[in-house]
């Protein structure tokens, strides 16, 4: 008999006294009732205790200060499909030598990526009170392994797509797309239980949050 | 063996690392000797609980989600075969490969057999209880296959040549100083002027495992969540190794206990809710990765989940116990019991430590698989993981269900009374009259000729000796309270000690 068989065979006869499947409660919060602002203020104090940096902008000043942050960056890559003019910004033509694109059609090799200092990004829906971006891998924020491997990740939130909890932002996605949940840089409490802001993802994070 | 043709059959039991090889009594007492050891693990318990309680108190629904995560697990281990089928079927379509595992030697197998397929012989991993349960790093070095851990604490711990002793901080019985020694020691290029700074030891980390993570082509992770009505995967993690395993190699392959599914996208919400907050006192984990299958142009291409049985099904086979199966691994109750907090992980011999392991365990194995009887009496029964558990394990009424379970199991062996059995009539002779309790109490004397000088009886004879392995007690009094009693109230006589002045009579 095959594995399979043999396995699933094994658990009908465990559960041969016949158990029922209870109704669920579900009788927690589905959505938080908080307003824009609040979801807002709420979503920065979260990412703040991560220790990300954010910035509230208006939709307008949003190239301002994606050119500001990637002032340090000797090059850095962007998704195919990130907003129109988001990069438009920074300087024509250091701006345009910097830059790499990115798509699964032609995605960038991993030792190249490597070598990219930033990574700017969309974003999918993120959580308020949890401080969480969600990425689904949508043009706008493109392969999973550009928002991995460089070490700063420039991500934008639209005040739109804040939700106030859990259960609200996940209502509101795919989960059959490649999701990443990220709530602040990569961290570490392994030694004495310490906490180490950056370890194997980017070190640095900064959330632009658009009006 | 277990033919399904409408004929019960009987439980088949787990095997790995599954099993405490001496008894616990015994490990705790040795463990109990390590000050460092419990110096460090009350450091950590005491932390990551007071930060659990204030995460917890910040959800005013926090209650409701725990009965919704735990209806929602009744409900998966009720309708398991259904949903093992579904799952299949949509991680199939999704191009997945399934393979079925009855046990660790045959999951063992299976993934030594996959990465051989590739050519590789180097492979990444995500830390992952159901590889450490199956010992699959073990085999995979007997078979020529470097498995790299990237997860900082089993990486501290691979490179110790250890165990783990804790389910989420793996390495928490290693102080900063221990772990730089054995990062110099150990870990090829290492910074001689290394510091115990954990930032800087982090850093050693990164540097140590980035070229791995850029040039694997093979990962090996397992999985907090499964998702039946799509086919999807959850890797819940911080430090972004997972997220560097799942993306970055062509090959995939994830091992898995058949009761991590859930029924669907709904679900979740509940349990990425309870599982960040009871685990590291977060409201979130900093990175979670959900795939569902191959995704062209992103991630692995080559994507395999072994289901593991290995006693899985025995488990759920015990009515009593089968809710242990519903356990998300966030290791809460061990940060709250009493007893991990003092004798830590090591002691529980099995992968899985602390009450969860003290009940999963035997329930996996049997309780009368190596020493894994001891493991239902390492609790005082208190129910501080009840109370702790996202999910609501009556951990404490399974154990007492696995005391009786070890207890019949002996009976059945053996037909000549037990120590227990003897002891038992004994007291009960002696405690129906007070007479009768007047004539043992006779014998205290003996007791502090017992105990000598320093009044203490560091060893009891017969099954008594457990209660003095890890304790003294203190000699009996020279008299016994009755006689005492009596004394003072002027009643010289010793047969007054049985009927003072306000007793109506013997009381059994
Ligand atoms: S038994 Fe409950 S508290 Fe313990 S690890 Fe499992 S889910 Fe967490």
């Amino acid at each position: 008999m095959s594995a399979r068989d043999d396995i699933l065979g094994r658990i009908r006869s465990a559960l041969r006294d016949g158990p029922e499947a209870p109704q669920i409660p579900r009788k927690y919060r589905a959505t938080s009732g908080l307003d824009q602002a609040a979801l807002i203020e709420l979503l920065v104090d979260r990412l703040i205790d991560y220790k990300a940096h954010v910035s509230v902008v208006d939709a307008v000043e949003v190239p301002t200060r994606i050119a500001e942050l990637l002032a340090d960056a000797k090059c850095y890559v962007v998704p195919t499909g990130l907003d129109a003019g988001w990069l438009a910004g920074l300087d024509h033509e250091t701006g345009d030598r910097r830059r790499r694109l990115d798509s699964p059609a032609a995605p960038l090799p991993v030792a190249e990526l490597d070598g990219i200092d930033a990574v700017v990004t969309g974003s999918a829906v993120a959580v308020a009170e949890t401080g969480t971006i969600i990425l689904d891998g949508s043009p706008n924020q493109g392969r999973r392994a550009i928002s991995l491997v460089p070490d700063h990740h420039i991500c934008v939130v639209k005040a739109a797509d804040i939700a106030g909890i859990l259960p609200d932002a996940l209502r509101r996605i795919n989960g059959t797309r490649p999701l990443t949940m990220i709530s602040g840089p990569s961290a570490t409490s392994d030694i004495e239980l310490e906490r180490v802001e950056g370890v194997h993802g980017p070190r640095k994070l900064d959330v632009i949050i658009a009006r | 063996m277990s033919t399904f043709l409408g004929m019960p059959s009987l439980p088949v039991f787990g095997t790995g690392n599954l099993h405490a090889s001496e008894s616990f009594p015994k490990a705790a007492h040795r463990e109990l000797g390590n000050a460092q050891l419990r110096a460090n693990l009350g450091h950590a318990t005491h932390t990551i609980r007071d930060k659990r309680l204030k995460v917890v108190a910040e959800l005013p629904d926090w209650e409701q989600l725990r009965d919704a995560g735990s209806a929602i697990k009744e409900s998966v281990m009720a309708r398991l075969p259904e949903l093992l089928e579904q799952f299949e079927e949509n991680f199939t379509a999704r191009g997945g490969v399934i393979h079925w595992a009855r046990d660790a030697e045959e999951a063992n197998g299976i993934v030594a057999g996959l990465i051989r397929d590739t050519g590789e012989t180097e492979v990444v991993k995500v830390k992952s209880m159901a590889t450490q349960e199956i010992g699959l790093n073990e085999y995979l070095e007997e078979q020529g296959i470097a498995a790299f851990e990237t997860d900082l604490a089993e990486l501290i711990v691979q490179l110790d040549h250890d165990k783990p002793s804790h389910i989420l901080v793996p390495a928490i019985h290693k102080n900063r100083t221990e772990i730089r020694d054995i990062f110099l020691r150990e870990m090829p290029g290492a910074d001689p002027h290394l510091t115990d700074d954990p930032a800087v030891l982090a850093m050693a980390a990164r540097a140590h495992l980035r070229r791995k993570f850029l040039t694997a082509k093979v990962a090996v992770s397992g999985a907090n969540f499964a998702l039946a009505d799509s086919g999807t995967l959850a890797v819940v993690e911080s430090e972004g190794n997972g997220r560097m395993c799942l993306t970055l190699p062509e090959t995939l392959i994830t091992v898995m206990g058949v009761e991590k599914l859930l029924p669907g996208w709904q679900d979740l919400e509940v349990f990425m809710q309870l599982l960040p907050r009871s685990s590291t006192g977060e409201r979130m984990n900093p990175y979670t990765s959900l795939w569902t299958g191959v995704t062209k142009g992103d991630g692995p291409q080559d994507m395999h989940l072994v289901l593991l049985d290995n006693g899985r099904s025995a488990a759920l086979a015990d009515e009593m116990g089968r809710s242990a199966l519903h356990c998300i691994r966030c290791s809460a109750c061990m940060n709250v019991c009493p007893v991990y907090e003092r004798t830590g992980g090591h002691a529980y011999g099995s992968t899985y430590p602390g009450p969860i392991g003290a009940i999963l365990s035997p329930l996996m194995t049997g309780i009368e698989a190596e020493e894994n009887n001891s493991l239902p009496y390492a609790s005082s029964l208190c129910g501080a993981c009840y109370d702790a558990c996202p999910v609501k394990i009556n951990i404490p009424d399974i154990l007492v269900h696995l005391r009786s379970v070890d207890v019949d199991s002996k009976r059945g062996k053996k037909k000549i009374p037990t120590q227990m059995d003897v002891g038992m009539k004994a007291a009960s002779w002696a405690l129906s009259s007070g007479k009768r309790l007047g004539l043992v109490e006779k014998g205290l004397p003996i007791g502090r000729l017992a105990a000598g000088r320093d009044r203490k009886i560091t060893k009891l004879p017969g099954i008594a000796g457990g209660w003095t392995q890890s304790r003294d007690i203190p000699a009996p009094p020279a008299e016994s309270f009755r006689t005492w009693w009596a004394k003072e109230h002027q009643r010289p006589e010793i047969e007054g000690a049985r009927k003072p002045p306000q007793d109506k009579g013997d009381q059994a």
